[in-house]
């Protein structure tokens, strides 16, 4: 199960509006205990695809006239390495990432389960139109062949005291 | 001489849950093979068939990028620190460049 906040989910969808049409990705921050991922920070990283010779370096694509960043991302590992070391530092642990389906569900596609890793949570937002729609998280199956939908509980904002 | 691996958390399931790892290694190659030695469920995550580095996975030697040093073969000094950074990428299916096909085989 991954547990999140209303605002949390709030920051992701404001991104992944933000980003579109080109897809938005980022990293979930947070500890695990037993089956429950709990996020203690959603932290907004850069798709690499924007920098489509500095991504081809990492990650070639197949098909360059046909993937771009309105349909791949891919995190800057530079990037990634400061983000784990920092999160680390503060105790957090990497629970999983998030990115955006422009114009498409909320569904992993085959490219997503082709570079996913065990364990991770994989949250997809669903943009339609500019407009976010749904979230759904998924996890890898063991054996790779597909997607386990995950359970995500979003946490009512809490109050205003006083 | 013992160098700390840095393990990310998709990988710890395969390294007895720990976070870092000492091995006793004088290059990258050997500090890598000495922990899949140790726990050999995270071979098939590091390395291809043809036993390389896989392609997804990114080993930083300190904050160096070791495919900018060299390669496998970067010496290791006490107390240096081997991050091992999985690829994150993913996205849409490409339907754009799928549904210019189906139109252009209406037209024709």
């Amino acid at each position: 199960m991954l547990k999140l906040s209303a605002e949390q989910l709030e920051v992701i969808h404001q991104h992944a509006a933000a980003e579109y049409p080109a897809e938005c990705c980022g990293v979930l921050l947070g500890n695990e205990a037993g089956e429950v991922k709990r996020v203690a920070e959603v932290a907004p990283l850069v798709n690499l695809r924007r920098d489509p010779v500095r991504a081809q370096e990492y990650m070639p694509l197949r098909n360059p006239d046909r993937e771009s960043e309105r349909n791949r991302y891919l995190i800057d590992p530079n990037e990634q390495l400061r983000m784990e070391k920092d999160a680390r530092a503060r105790g957090l642990a990497v629970l999983g990432y998030y990115h955006s389906h422009p114009d498409h569900p909320s569904r992993p596609s085959e490219y997503d389960r082709e570079h996913a890793w065990p364990w991770y949570s994989y949250l997809i937002v669903a943009v339609e139109k500019g407009t976010p729609r749904d979230s759904r998280s998924w996890v890898l199956a063991p054996d790779r062949s597909d997607f386990h939908l995950e359970w995500l509980e979003i946490e009512k904002a809490k109050p205003a005291t006083g | 001489m013992a160098v700390k691996v840095i393990i990310p958390t998709p990988l710890r399931q395969y390294a007895a849950k720990k976070e870092s790892i000492d091995v006793e290694a004088s290059t990258v190659g050997e500090a890598l093979s000495g922990l899949t030695t140790q726990y050999s469920g995270l071979r098939r995550h590091l390395y291809n068939e043809e036993g390389k580095i896989r392609s997804f996975v990114n080993v930083y030697l300190n904050d160096e990028d070791i495919r900018y040093l060299s390669k496998e073969q970067t010496p290791v000094k006490e107390n240096d620190v081997l991050s091992i950074v999985p690829s994150i990428a993913g996205g849409a299916p490409s339907s754009r460049a799928v549904s210019g096909s189906i139109l252009r085989c209406i037209c024709s």
